[in-house]
């Protein structure tokens, strides 16, 4: 029912938005009470614009259910529900022997807990207030609660960097753009939904020190600092981002005592803060990654010393000769520094994730594990046309309205927009880091051209030539309209058919992203639906009958081994110990898992008994059709398990370069353990009318082995729609 | 069985004893059983018992009461046990139920274990009685073998004496044992028995003594679902704006001969009849009329699978397990729905409101080992008592829910060993005051009343140091 009016919703209130606007300036011809009306609407847009960020996010609860999704969200909850039950000094010392078995995990080191503790403070404080709520509902409605915390900070920001105007755009924008939704919805509990408000905070609390030099403000952006470092790891972006744009602040001549007192602050508090989040530690002296903020710290102390040597040696000269000294033994003693702090590993070197940012192909030569993820593949252009849609065209246009008007603010949001671009540009789940740039560069686009043309149209008894200033700073119009400059009529036409065609493009915009989000991003990926041969909807929900036949029916201490994407999901809800995890900490664990698939059953055998292992657990989705199974992932077991050990090569598995899995198939793909345990008495079954039995509608093949026996697993369980297996392992054979 | 019986039974007991029976033993041999046949139904994993006892005083007093006697492993297993007689002639023939209680004997042999029943009248010297008795036993079929595999139908053993335990002379009595099918791997033979078709037929025995005892087992094939809800809580929060949530929690367990090796879904699948005969994947949940908002879920989400109908009468959940339940593979979920008030919330004619809500499990043929019954009566109520037809264990708690500032009042109701017999009203009764009704709203009303209050004095205000 809500779903339904939705879309209506949305285009009620973005159409709004700039409808508002126009009334806004209209208003300002107004006297006295004009302020407050102004007020009043610009308020109850940010407000509709608040619960449309929230409303937009429930599409997969009303559809499914109120249910977290995919797999990380499932250790966020996992570890939430221990924190709310335990306390946050248990969660802090929590050590997890359910998962990576035999090694366990310290989970209170080893995680950010910003996300935990947000989500349990708003619980505790829900109960205090005497709503019984369940911490479920707390953890799949966090998301979209902080994205519309997102949306005002949009606005202030907007506000902060250009006018009120583009801060209510941006906050339009941004409250249904499907980069953020992406990673926002309800039921998504991961960092990413909180962090992405923290990260706009902190550059929010930031611009805003830098504008007005306030210590304060520096010490609230320090304070924003902590709790995006507490929430996610991309705080490192932010710690890079902010140097470099001091740097640019700089080396542009824009260096003020305002950007000493906020840099300063916020660097030096921001960094004894993060010290204490354990994950983090002493990253932020130790670690390659960190260094630029560093450098950039000692820099502006040079810089400052600089200055006031300057003031006080009133020789050019003599300053000039200084200068030189200076900075010479700046630079060498800071090489060294960082030299000798490398040699001697007291600063470590870059990880291979911060390679794989900087050079998108690192990953795929080194970490076959990083590269085994899809979301960290580089972005093909359709998912920038996806998730962003006009505001990929907006981008460019509201970096021209920037570069028009340069400030310390819009050089701070088109370096943000432009290093975030290209992150976006190197893997696919960096789109939402840039969303919040894009969003607010495209409305100041939308708001400025806007703006322009509104006023074009209301100039009534102005004078030709100040009308065609105005018009000549329109964006776009601008060329069109510089030939009209001399006949107002046409140019008001114009203007007027620019402003439809921009509210057609807006309303484009929510119209795309409504779809999107209903059709792309609210999906659980637990529970999977299809439309059946008579248009009704078919629920596969095989995971959750699977983890739950492990909770009920197998001993507390079993241990369960299946590919790590499944880990967080096994330990969440079939509460079983796993092998390994989606915490994807130790490689060689992994590989070890990716070998034991890949190898003959009774090598493997030898494996999984080293391991305890007492089931094990395969996706296959040769029933239902389900592609992103097991055997469709096996390549990257079989390559992560030879990186580890070159027993397993890659070529066996291939016949021809080509993975298959018919009759054409390699011997060794065929006997292999995923294999078998993937189509075990697949054979017997007919899936489709008019097929031969064993035929895998994933694959579209008739599967190469149907005669497969098993000698030290058997079947446990199989789920309805076969989307999940799970065999025992069988104890060790008698001697006599 | 044995706690809640003991303790309704504890008073009264000791006042029947004194009054009454100066000489239990006396009475005893002044009474013999004429004619007596019974029926045990073995259909389902409950066993059902039907006994018809003919009575006779030859003693010279009048007798008051008859004892039914048990062994004690049955007692364990005992969950109901009624006791009726019949009034007038042929066509006017009324039933009417009689008072059933444990009674102790001090010289039982081999520790059995007595009921008495009382009747109606006296029995007079000389006069002659009907009882139908109807008793229930749970968890009495035990499976053997105790494990198989999926192809395997699932055989048990049932014990009990092919002569009725009894404290008094049986004259002629006659036992018929009724077996879901005809497949019965062995019997114990008593001369005379026959087996035809499904039932088995023990006697007729003439002239047994007291206390004759002949074990008999009878081994066979019973696939019903032994679907047994090892614990279930149902919590009925009553709200006065007019609907009634219930919530019940179960843990469901197949109690029947565990699953050994291998789960084929193969073969469940293509061979139904054949493969997992004696799992089962539906159960049958009957609701009041009139539900609303059911949901069906467990601690990981909502469980796609079920069906309701909804009917004048009665609604029927027909729910659906994540997977098949097979020998002692278990399962937990939750149930919940809300009900309008009117059709169960009364007034008593002393001020009080009632509650009256029907004991046991909504679920069709399940057997309950353990039911805790909690009324969350609304915030401000008093003096809550519960009125129960059998014997229950009651105290109270409290429980924080919704801008709750002093907690409601719940009323615990705990039985162990429930069957679907037990689906008898209840009442709770309690003083409310309507008035406590609108405390909420106007906490809430409050509330944002001084939040506006404040923030206008906020704008009020100046705070700026400098002026």
């Amino acid at each position: 029912m809500v779903g339904k009016s939705e879309p209506s919703t949305n285009g009620a209130a973005a159409a709004k938005s700039p409808d508002l606007l126009t009334s806004y300036f209209s208003f300002r011809a107004l006297k006295l009470k004009t302020k407050q009306q102004e007020l009043l609407i610009r308020v109850s847009i940010l407000c509709l614009v608040y619960v449309l960020a929230f409303a937009t996010r429930l599409f997969s609860v009303l559809r499914y259910e109120s249910m977290i999704h995919e797999f990380d969200p499932y250790f966020n909850y996992r570890t939430t529900l221990f924190l709310t039950e335990k306390g946050f000094y248990e969660f802090w010392n929590w050590f997890d022997s359910e998962s990576w078995y035999p090694l366990g995990r310290i989970i209170g080191g080893t995680l950010y807990p910003g996300l935990m503790v947000t989500a349990a403070a708003m619980y505790w404080g829900l109960r205090f207030l005497r709503f019984a709520v369940h911490i479920r509902e707390v953890c799949v409605l966090t998301a979209p609660f902080f994205a519309s915390n997102t949306t005002v900070l949009a606005y202030f920001f907007g506000k902060e960097i250009w006018d009120t105007g583009a801060g209510l755009v941006a906050a339009a924008l941004i409250a249904i753009c499907p980069g953020y939704i992406s990673r926002s919805v309800a039921g998504s509990y991961d960092n990413e939904g909180v962090a992405i408000f923290a990260l706009l905070l902190t550059f929010y609390l930031f611009v805003k020190a830098v504008n007005t030099g306030s210590l304060a403000w520096g010490l609230a952006s320090a304070l924003g600092y902590f709790y995006m470092v507490s929430a996610w790891g991309g705080y490192v972006f932010i710690i890079n981002l902010i140097p470099l744009y001091v740097l640019v602040l700089l080396i542009t001549g824009r260096y003020s005592m305002r950007l000493y007192v906020a840099y300063n602050c916020m660097y030096i508090l921001g960094m004894l803060l993060a010290m204490q989040i354990r994950f983090v530690g002493f990253q932020h002296v130790q670690s390659g990654e960190h260094m630029a903020a560093m450098g950039v710290f000692f820099l502006m102390q040079v810089f400052y010393f600089l200055d006031w040597l300057k003031h006080l040696l009133s020789d050019a000269k003599l300053f000039q000769a200084f200068l030189r000294m200076t900075v010479t033994s700046a630079v060498g003693v800071g090489a060294v520094a960082l030299g000798v702090g490398t040699a001697s590993g007291y600063i470590s070197p870059w990880t291979g994730r911060f390679y794989s940012l900087l050079d998108p192909t690192y990953a795929k030569d080194h970490i076959p594990i990083i590269a085994s993820v899809s979301e960290h593949q580089p972005t093909a252009w359709s998912s920038f046309m996806f998730d962003f849609q006009i505001l990929l065209f907006l981008f460019p246009a509201g970096l021209y309205f920037c570069f028009k008007r340069l400030s310390d603010a819009t050089i701070f949001i088109v370096m943000y927009g432009l290093t975030s671009m290209y992150f976006a540009g190197v893997m696919v789940r960096l789109i939402l880091v840039a969303t919040p740039a894009v969003c607010l560069i495209s409305a100041i686009a939308v708001s400025a051209t806007i703006k322009n043309l509104t006023l074009l149209l209301r100039a009534k008894t102005k004078a030709p030539q100040s009308v065609s200033g105005k018009g000549g700073s329109s964006g776009k119009a601008s060329s069109k309209q510089g030939s009209l400059d001399q006949s107002q009529p046409f140019q008001k036409n114009g203007a007027t058919a620019l402003l439809f065609g921009a509210f057609y493009l807006l309303s484009k915009y929510v119209t795309h992203c409504t779809w999107v989000t209903s059709e792309a991003y609210s999906s659980p990926s637990i529970v999977l639906a299809a439309r059946g041969a008579h248009g009704n909807r078919v629920i596969f929900d095989d995971y959750r009958e699977a983890y739950f036949w492990l909770r009920q029916n197998t001993p507390p201490d079993a241990k369960v081994m299946s590919w790590w994407d499944y880990g967080y999901q096994i330990t969440a809800m079939g509460n079983r110990t796993v092998i390994v995890d989606n915490n994807t900490w130790n490689n060689t664990h992994i590989a070890t898992v990716g070998r034991a698939m890949s190898s003959y059953e009774d090598e493997a055998y030898e494996i999984m008994k080293s391991l305890d292992v007492d089931y094990v657990l395969v996706v296959f989705g040769g029933v239902t059709g389900y592609s992103s199974d097991d055997i469709n992932k096996f390549l990257w077991m079989v390559r992560i398990g030879g990186g580890v050990f070159p027993v397993i090569k890659e070529p066996d598995y291939l016949v021809n370069g080509e993975y298959r899995v018919d009759k054409g198939a390699a011997p060794k793909m065929l006997n292999c353990l995923m294999y078998k345990l993937s189509y075990y008495r697949f054979g017997e079954l007919t899936t489709e009318y008019g097929k031969p039995p064993g035929y895998d509608r994933a694959r579209g093949v008739e599967i190469g082995n149907k005669d497969i026996k098993l000698e030290y697993l058997e079947e446990a369980f199989t789920t309805s729609n076969w989307i999940v297996r799970i065999y025992k392992v069988k104890p060790p054979n008698n001697r006599w | 069985m044995e706690t809640p019986l003991r303790l309704r039974a504890a008073v009264p007991f000791s006042i029947f004893a004194a009054l009454l029976f100066i000489l239990p033993s006396c009475s005893a041999q002044d009474i013999q059983v004429v004619n007596a046949e019974r029926r045990i139904d073995l259909t389902s994993h409950i066993v059902k018992v039907f006994l018809t006892l003919k009575v006779e005083n030859t003693g010279a007093s009048p007798a008051s009461e008859i004892l039914l006697a048990f062994p004690p492993t049955q007692v364990d297993h005992l969950a109901v046990v009624k006791a009726q007689v019949a009034i007038g002639k042929r066509k006017k023939k009324t039933y009417i139920l009689l008072d059933v209680n444990p009674k102790e004997l001090p010289d039982a042999p081999n520790g059995t274990k007595y009921l008495s029943i009382s009747l109606l009248n006296p029995l007079a010297a000389g006069e002659a009685v009907t009882l139908e008795v109807l008793y229930m036993l749970t968890h009495s079929l035990e499976p053997f073998p105790v494990e198989i595999s999926q192809s395997e139908p699932q055989l048990v053993y049932y014990r009990d004496s092919a002569l009725i335990l009894s404290p008094y002379h049986i004259k002629q009595q006659i036992t018929f044992v009724k077996t879901p099918t005809t497949k019965v791997e062995s019997f114990t033979v008593v001369d005379p028995t026959h087996r035809a078709g499904t039932e088995l037929k023990y006697g007729p025995y003439n002239d047994r003594p007291p206390y004759s005892y002949s074990p008999m087992i009878v081994h066979f094939e019973n696939n019903s679902p032994f679907a047994v809800v090892e614990e279930l809580v149902r919590e009925v929060e009553i709200s006065h704006w007019g609907s009634l949530q219930i919530t019940e929690q179960y843990k469901l367990a197949h109690a029947g001969a565990r699953h050994k090796g291998v789960f084929s879904r193969v073969e469940y699948q293509s061979r139904p009849g054949y493969s997992g005969v004696s799992s089962f994947r539906h159960l049958l949940a009957r609701l009041p009329p009139r539900v609303h908002s059911v949901y069906y879920r467990d601690e990981i989400g909502n469980i796609s699978s079920s069906r309701l109908r909804l009917g004048t009468l009665k609604s029927e959940l027909e729910i659906e397990p994540r997977y098949p339940l097979f020998g002692g593979w278990k399962a937990t979920f939750v149930i919940g729905y809300g009900l309008p008030l009117e059709d169960f919330l009364f007034e008593s004619p002393d001020g009080r409101r009632y509650l009256n809500f029907s004991y046991g499990c909504p679920l069709v043929e399940t057997v309950v080992d353990k039911l805790t019954i909690k009324v969350v009566l609304p915030e401000g109520s008093k003096g809550p008592s519960a009125v129960v037809p059998f014997p229950v264990n009651q105290y109270l708690e409290k429980k924080f829910s919704y801008l709750d500032v002093v907690g409601r009042t719940v009323v615990v109701l705990e039985k162990k060993n429930v069957v679907p017999e037990h689906n008898i009203p209840f009442q709770v009764y309690y003083h409310f005051n309507p008035i406590f009704m609108l405390a909420e709203p106007l906490m809430l009303t409050s509330v944002f009343f001084l939040l506006f209050v404040t923030w206008v004095a906020y704008l009020h205000m100046d705070l700026s140091l400098r002026k």
